[in-house]
């Protein structure tokens, strides 16, 4: 064909142009001379108009002023005008603006064009831009088109029915019967469209795919001739036989089996086939592997079949390509809650690739690792996770941190593992956590009394080589106004003591309260802690009352507030001063979601009846709970979980510290706020099983069980394992450990994860086994009943 | 597919084909951070990101990018493979193709784009049909015959 000269020398023009301002010169000019030549009447140059036009618009300049051009063009006789015209269309109309309802009625007359190739264009314009009105009109043209016609027009209204069904669902009833039929077809572009267009009837109409099943044997002889026939010059890359349509007929195969028995055992044999004799040296025969991994692990396969599929998904990540490494990994990421195990086994691989220089594998990596970590291999796995979050990607470190903390508090092996942890998180990526860190570290601090010493030794060490990270230096200035004597006492017996003195430690809080570096909040946090120490050292309680009284003026609202009620607390509540500023109580439990009110912990304070003396003198901002609810007149008091009315508190759930922030923080999630009932299922022996449901929807179920060991001995390699009835499909997490300690000191916590079709048929088999001293014990308890459904 | 972009080195567009209906401010808006977000990859990185909600796929040949975003299903090795045959395409249909054809000749580019892909699935598998088929539109272009009707004058 020969090239436009009009245009080329438009283009030679504009990219001579040496700057911007050149350029928009000489487009300016062109355009005027082209909307001249629009106005004129016909000349022989339209087309070259317009395409020049299209030039300047795909450079970013403005050319709606075209949009009427091409709606004539379209309409014009000329095949050559047609052409720019559709061209023009599809650039310049969309489905938005008014004149593409223009060309509907020239679409509708070239599709019955005696020309196939004009045929083509107007079938390309309306699957790329159709709107939903102009495909309702053209529908039936395209039906029929789809029976009657040549080959070469029997694929493209295959697609142009792709395109229409997108647009407009019901239609697809329209086109399901012509589909069928185009099976039979032995042109490659037809078949094609043909399966691309079943593939689309499916999706959209479970009836329809019902239908379709039938055809599941067709589509297996289609694929049989492809991998077995012989080289095909005219389908062949690198070796295999039309990859296209060899992809396209896999993902067809995957839908008619997901969840039927006879479809996936009609297409067993071949998915074998192809998983062992498709070369993988090159990236075309992998893209048909991976297709064929991914159907068989979506069916109803044989194990044996999906322990290939799982090798293959191995082989994959060992391949040099990073391509392949990254599918690899997306595709065991889809595996991994139901192939636990398998995937398991390629945990060193995935692990390296941690290490990878792309952040697109590195991303991968991360969440497979994530879901591989369990309560046997999390020990390493932290490690390897804790280095890369030193240097992982920025777009990656909330995700990575937070993927850490919910893996720590799942699997820590020891409280003084978990805060070594999160010490070490907050110190890397501090920055990048989630507001709910802080109260939660600080309450698993709390929790672990013995730790007392070696924690705040360890935060004092950390705040005074860096105070910019916000949530590091919050819990350290927490911890030393809390464990400020144990610090001062030089001694301890986890790690090595510091020799302070009581100046030094006040200095220490001062840099934190006087840095520019300290947010609002954090100050907060350093002034009550030396509020706190007041009743924690001895000498220096002068200085502490010369700060308060500082910042009694300070410019800062919240922390003037707060300064000059500590100065009350000095001048006039002197004799309250000592129970006020006591040691906290160890915080409850609460995951957060969970209002406190309704809250299922077992409360281990006993419940007080008597209710605060002290009125309550100021609002309760979110981070500041912790600390002021120190001075709710609880004395020894131990802190209830029941509303508190006579407190006026701005947040209407009760007073466990971290509770009540996690509840503030807990509005922000989506959880159900009443907690599943808790259910004893079994009990003998001192072992005892409880279990508790949360209904996902209406067919899927999540199942806690909890097992206790209240015995004197202790419990190790506590298995559940489960069985269900037929029509029920049962999804077993990993548990949180296998050890039960002796007289209830821990938990052992497993989620089952049920789909079902029908609550009646509902059971569950459980099987109990366990060693204790010495001896296997073996058990089985039927649940017939779930509570919650 | 949702769309298929080709750029240059310097971030310079040369072809660009949309399956779904954005206005002209989204389009402009998602092909500039794309191409940016492209070009700052490095050159033995993954052929593969996730960007907004999408999954893109591209590949440079020389001195263009070609870049497809696919649907979070389709299979990424065989989208690779879909912007290889098109290049084959544009190889033999130009004899030896580099991007200044591409530049003079955008619209020839657009029609074997056309023959090849409709409505952003392949609509034809083998690559001589497709050829074949440009050819014979380009004669039908070329023939005096192409006065369908009574002429226009």
């Amino acid at each position: 064909m020969s090239p436009s000269v009009p245009l080329q020398e438009m283009i030679r023009a504009i990219r001579s142009a040496r700057t911007q301002c050149e350029e928009r010169g000489v487009i300016q000019r062109e355009c005027a001379a082209i909307r001249a030549q629009f106005r004129q009447a016909d000349n022989g140059g339209r087309s070259h108009n317009l395409a020049k036009l299209l030039y300047v618009h795909m450079l970013g300049y403005p050319a709606h002023f075209g949009q009427m051009e091409c709606v004539r063009m379209i309409a014009s006789p000329r095949y050559s005008e047609k052409r720019v015209g559709y061209l023009g269309a599809m650039m310049l109309l969309d489905e938005k603006q008014d004149a593409s309802l223009l060309i509907t009625n020239s679409i509708k007359n070239d599709l019955s064009h005696s020309n196939q190739y004009v045929q083509s264009l107007a079938l390309c314009t309306l699957a790329c831009m159709g709107s939903a009105e102009m495909c309702r009109d053209l529908a039936p043209e395209i039906d029929r088109l789809l029976r009657a016609s040549n080959s070469y027009i029997k694929k493209k209204a295959a697609l142009c029915a792709v395109h229409i069904v997108r647009k407009v669902h019901e239609l697809g009833e329209l086109f399901a019967p012509a589909a069928r039929s185009l099976l039979t077809e032995k042109n490659h572009g037809v078949l094609h469209g043909a399966v691309v267009l079943i593939i689309e009837l499916c999706e959209r109409n479970p009836e329809t795919l019902e239908r379709f099943r039938k055809t599941v044997p067709d589509l297996v002889q289609i694929m049989k001739g492809l991998v077995l026939s012989g080289y095909s010059p005219e389908h062949d890359v690198a070796g295999i036989s039309d990859p296209f349509l060899q992809v396209r007929i896999l993902r067809l195969l995957r839908i008619l089996g997901h969840n039927n028995e006879g479809a996936s055992d009609a297409m067993n044999d071949l998915l074998a086939q192809v998983a062992t004799n498709t070369d993988s040296t090159k990236t075309v025969g992998n893209a048909v592997l991976y297709e064929t991994v991914l159907t068989v692990l979506d069916i109803k396969s044989e194990s044996g079949l999906r322990v290939l599929a799982v090798n293959i998904l191995g082989r994959f990540l060992l391949n040099n390509d990073r391509n392949i490494r990254y599918i690899a990994m997306t595709s065991l990421q889809k595996i991994v809650g139901t192939d636990h195990n398998a995937v398991q086994r390629h945990r060193g691989t995935i692990v390296d690739c941690l290490k990878d220089q792309d952040a697109s594998v590195k991303r991968r990596a991360l969440e497979l690792s994530l879901a591989l970590v369990s309560a046997t291999n999390v020990r390493s796995m932290m490690k390897e996770l804790l280095i890369f979050l030193s240097s992982c990607p920025q777009e990656l470190k909330s995700h990575a941190a937070s993927g850490i903390f919910n893996a720590a508090e799942r699997y820590a092996p020891s409280q003084r593992w978990h805060i070594d942890t999160i010490l070490h998180v907050l110190t890397t990526a501090g920055g990048d956590v989630r507001d709910e860190t802080v109260p939660n570290l600080i309450q698993l601090i709390t929790n672990a009394s013995e730790l007392h010493c070696y924690t705040v030794h360890k935060l004092y060490r950390a705040l005074l080589l860096d105070i910019s990270t916000q949530s590091l230096v919050q819990v350290a200035c927490w911890c030393i106004g809390e464990y400020g004597d144990l610090l001062l006492r030089g001694e301890c017996q986890e790690t090595e003591p510091v020799q302070v003195t009581e100046d030094d430690v006040l200095d220490a809080l001062e840099t934190v309260l006087q840095s520019h570096m300290s947010s609002p909040a954090t100050r907060g946090f350093a002034l009550t802690a030396t509020m706190k120490l007041s009743t924690r050292i001895t000498d220096n309680v002068d200085r502490i009352r010369s700060v308060v009284s500082i910042y009694g003026s300070c410019i800062d609202v919240e922390l003037q507030q707060r300064a000059v009620e500590y100065n009350a607390l000095f001048k006039k509540y002197d004799h309250m001063r000592a129970a006020v500023l006591e040691r906290m109580p160890v915080i409850e439990k609460n995951s957060p979601g969970h209002t406190n009110g309704e809250s299922m912990g077992e409360v281990k304070e006993n419940q007080a009846s008597k209710k605060p003396t002290e009125p309550k003198l100021l609002p309760q901002p979110a981070n500041q709970v912790c600390d002021l609810l120190g001075l709710l007149g609880g004395s020894e008091e131990t802190l209830q979980p029941s509303p508190s009315t006579a407190l006026g508190l701005l947040t209407n759930t009760p007073s466990t510290a971290g509770g009540n922030l996690l509840d503030l923080l807990g509005d922000l999630e989506p959880e159900p706020l009443t907690p599943a009932p808790l259910v004893p299922v079994y009990d003998k022996d001192g072992v005892a099983l409880t279990l508790s449901c949360e209904k996902q929807s209406d067919t899927a179920m999540t199942v806690t069980l909890t097992a206790s060991n209240s015995t004197d001995s202790d419990i190790s390699s506590f298995t559940l394992q489960a069985a269900v009835p037929k029509s029920v499909k049962l999804n077993m997490n990993a548990p949180s450990g296998d050890s039960l300690p002796a007289r209830g000191a821990a938990k052992v916590t497993q989620m089952v994860v049920l789909n079902y079709q029908n609550k009646v048929n509902l059971k569950m088999k459980i099987r109990i086994s366990y060693s204790s001293r010495g001896s296997t014990f073996q058990d089985t308890v039927q649940i017939d009943t779930f509570p919650g459904l | 597919m949702q769309f298929m972009l080709l750029f240059s080195r310097q971030g310079k567009l040369r072809l660009q084909k949309w399956y779904i209906p954005l206005c002209e401010k989204e389009k402009k808006k998602i092909t500039r951070e794309l191409v940016q977000t492209v070009l700052a990859r490095k050159p033995k990185m993954c052929s593969f990101l996730e960007w907004r909600d999408l999954k893109v796929v591209y590949k440079r040949y020389a001195s263009l990018y070609f870049c497809c975003a696919i649907e979070p299903q389709d299979n990424e090795l065989i989208t690779l493979e879909i912007i290889h045959r098109y290049v084959e395409l544009l190889d033999k249909y130009f004899g030896s193709v580099c991007e200044l054809d591409i530049i003079f000749n955008f619209e020839k580019a657009y029609f074997i784009l056309d023959e090849f892909l409709l409505g952003g699935e392949a609509q034809e598998t083998s690559k001589k049909n497709v050829l074949k088929a440009i050819e014979q539109a380009d004669l039908l272009q070329e023939h005096r015959h192409e006065y369908f009707a009574v002429p226009v004058y």
